[in-house]
């Protein structure tokens, strides 16, 4: 396989990555004027955006786009036969490290599910098939940034738990028991704040968090903090008002924001071409002058090729990105929805095929770093792990219900 | 001590805390090169420059939301909306996500920021430029809502908003801003939010108020005064929380209350402050509670026939004064 395939570029073509995509009538319009392939840059294409004419829906509009540049850098003290060209940055190691912590969030968000059907997990938004996207972004984060802070959403365990929330502390949330990190459990689990782990989700009100995201990075600016913010969402989120203003300000103020659309092409029961008259939710991006780009998020180098050019544009200073993260949703939205009344098996069958766990086992047995036997050893090591963890957690103890009043306000009521 | 109408009151706190304090800032619509519809901010890109002065872009909900996320990671903004009946785009941040953080991540993250807006009617603003939406603001626990209504008032109570580690929500009767003035002390102070303040002392009857009522109940109270009747004024300043202690101490003293807002009379403060007397000086009192506000109808209309139909004026005050002293 081929990194780079999974990439496409919303100002560039919008093929790659979007096989299993119902097609409809905005697609003709996403085809570009300038038909410049982003695969066809060579490594040491320069770093500058370059303004280019984007065709979309007809109409012909400015738009600076995000290119591709240094990647393929040669990663010599890792680099193996049959590893692709790695983007700046990623390492094969960073890879394996990768693949052990999405064993870990699979096994856990599996343990999760099941103790929701036990009836003991009250609520689940599971992130099966969403792994790479976030384990890319954060660590594109974590090489491509001084310093950095996630305003996530509800199905960013992967993000949380890479960030440093323990699988304890997870099922903590999900048991709404004490000592959960995020809201003392007052909150549905995964909401709060992890501030020391770079992590805040207010709210269950979709996207509300996003223009929160665009003023703790114009905070940073005007402190001359060299940070930037990553701010999660879905694709149904984009549908929001409050998306449109928060891109419009991070665009106008140039804040170091980079806007990860996590697009499983589902907002709860709703497809993406009823959210949305676009094939790529990057498309969103020429509207407010900043560059967007789409990759495919259940591939770990794609989705951190894409991810790292808008984290170093955010370093630089030169303002926000969206990017777009193909990724598939193997489960219902949360536990309490049920899909089978609005998607047919072949579909999640087919999305099955585009798993990111399977997808870098692959990419890393063929580079001679994942064997069948380190591979069962590093999910019985989570299996154990997940199982002390729920073993720990049930056996704490709910928060006090004199614990209700308390922290309304700074001073006591 | 020097004489000041409320607006320059306003603009001074801020400027003195954006001097005393890096990390306060302004924020919203024409605040910047025009100083605000209201001249609330004039002169202060000059002094403090555009980072520090921000003109937004005409977008409410994206104004309070930046705000907010700004204020978690430890700054003090100051978020101007430019009419208190636009703040319904920022609802959703200021409601359902400002007053809920502290709560929400269990005291690890707060959201200090101000959102200040102009609030009330008898400006010829109709529909749209008259509302006083304080009672939406004060239903939410996590959220204080201060209503001044006299320049000292607006001074010491936006030095307080600014430096509260809380969300405020900061309201501006829009009518006291030019025609309201009076003394404000050379340096500086603070009043404390959640503190009701005695305006007019009395024994006859308590009025409970805030904004621009406040000014309509003490002009009020002077006509009565003539009759050898003496009315205590309480202004409440803030709305959530109100200081129960001096609304409950003057009733008990005086055993009879009027509560006067220019808000619609139903489900708001007024009807909070009827029934902690209710609840708690029941015994104390020689008559029932009485309210005086504005009807229950969508705003302030904008015709002048219409607008002095909806407003609880001076003379309706008095003769609302009249029908307590009497039962």
């Amino acid at each position: 396989m081929s990194w780079c395939a999974g990439v496409s570029f919303a100002i560039g073509s919008g093929a790659a990555g979007m096989e299993i995509r119902e097609p409809h009538a905005a697609e003709v319009g996403a085809v570009s004027a300038n038909t410049t392939d982003a695969r066809g840059l060579s490594p040491a294409a320069s770093v500058e955006f370059h303004p280019r004419f984007v065709g979309c829906a007809g109409i012909l509009a400015w738009c600076p786009a995000l290119e591709p540049s240094g990647w393929g850098a040669d990663n010599a003290s890792t680099m193996t036969q049959n590893m692709p060209k790695l983007p700046n940055g990623l390492n094969a190691e960073d890879l394996v490290d990768i693949y052990a912590n999405m064993v870990l969030i699979r096994t856990l968000d599996e343990r999760i599910w099941a103790m929701n059907r036990q009836g003991k997990a009250a609520i689940v938004a599971s992130s099966q098939g969403h792994e790479a996207a976030q384990l890319a972004s954060v660590w594109a984060l974590r090489h491509h940034a001084r310093d950095y802070f996630c305003f996530t959403y509800y199905r960013d365990l992967a993000v949380t738990v890479s960030q440093g929330m323990t699988p304890t502390e997870a099922l903590l949330g999900f048991l709404a028991k004490e000592g959960e990190p995020m809201s003392g459990a007052r909150q549905f689990p995964q909401h709060g704040a992890m501030r020391d782990r770079k992590v805040i989700n207010i709210s269950n009100v979709v996207a509300t968090h996003i223009p929160q995201a665009v003023g703790w990075a114009l905070a940073a600016k005007m402190r001359g903090e060299e940070t930037v913010v990553a701010a999660y969402m879905g694709d149904g989120a984009t549908s929001q008002g409050e998306v449109h203003e928060a891109m419009n300000f991070a665009s106008v103020m140039k804040l170091p924001v980079v806007f990860i659309v996590e697009n499983n092409r589902y907002a709860i029961s709703v497809p993406q071409h009823r959210q949305m008259n676009v094939m790529e939710v990057s498309l969103r991006a020429i509207g407010y002058g900043m560059p967007g780009v789409t990759a495919d998020g259940t591939d770990v180098v794609a989705s951190y090729a894409a991810c790292a050019e808008a984290v170093e544009r955010a370093a630089r200073g030169d303002g926000p990105s969206l990017v777009e993260l193909n990724v598939e949703r193997y489960l219902p939205h949360t536990s309490d929805d049920d899909d089978s009344v609005y998607r047919n098996k072949v579909e999640i069958e087919e999305a099955r095929k585009r798993d990111p766990l399977a997808k870098l086992r692959e990419l890393l047995a063929g580079a001679g770093l994942m064997t069948d036997e380190r591979d069962a050893e590093l999910l019985e090591s989570a299996r154990r792990e997940v199982d002390a963890a729920t073993d720990a957690a049930e056996a704490a103890p709910f928060p006090p219900d004199d614990d209700v009043m308390e922290r309304v306000f700074e001073e006591m009521r | 001590m020097a004489i000041m109408t409320v607006i320059e009151a306003v603009r001074e706190a801020m400027r003195e805390e954006m001097r005393r304090d890096a990390s306060v800032f302004v924020m919203g619509e024409d605040v910047g090169r025009r100083g605000g519809v209201f001249l609330a901010t004039q002169g202060f890109i000059d002094e403090f420059g555009e980072e520090r002065v921000i003109d937004t872009p005409l977008a409410e909900a994206g104004i309070a939301g930046v705000a907010v996320g700004a204020a978690m990671a430890g700054m003090r903004p100051i978020a101007e909306i430019q009419f208190g009946d636009f703040v319904f785009p920022a609802f959703n941040q200021i409601v359902g996500e400002a007053g809920r953080i502290r709560y929400g991540t269990n005291g690890t993250v707060n959201a200090p920021l101000v959102v200040r807006m102009p609030y009330g009617g008898h400006v010829r603003g109709g529909l749209f430029h008259s509302q006083s939406p304080e009672a939406y603001f004060a239903h939410t626990p996590g959220l204080k809502v201060v209503t001044p209504a006299t320049p000292y008032d607006a001074k010491g109570l936006l030095k307080a908003a600014i430096r509260a580690n809380d969300p405020v929500v900061f309201l501006e009767h829009k009518r006291t801003y030019r025609a309201v003035r009076g003394e404000v002390p050379d340096g500086d102070y603070v009043v404390p939010i959640g503190v009701a303040d005695v305006k007019r002392p009395g024994d006859a009857a308590t009025i409970v108020t805030y904004g621009l009522t406040l000014h309509y109940s003490l002009r009020a109270a002077e006509v009565l005064a003539a009759d050898g009747v003496e009315v205590e004024v309480v202004d409440l300043r803030t709305v959530s929380p109100i200081d129960r202690e001096t609304v409950l101490k003057s009733v008990r003293k005086t055993n009879r209350a009027l509560v006067v807002h220019e808000d619609n009379i139903s489900l708001g403060v007024g009807a909070e402050v009827t029934a902690l007397i209710a609840e708690h000086a029941f015994d104390s009192l020689d008559a029932p509670v009485m309210r005086l506000a504005g009807p229950d109808i969508p705003a302030m209309p904008f015709a002048p026939t219409l607008e002095a139909a909806y407003m609880p004026t001076a003379d309706k005050i008095e003769a609302a004064l009249r029908r307590l002293l009497e039962y």
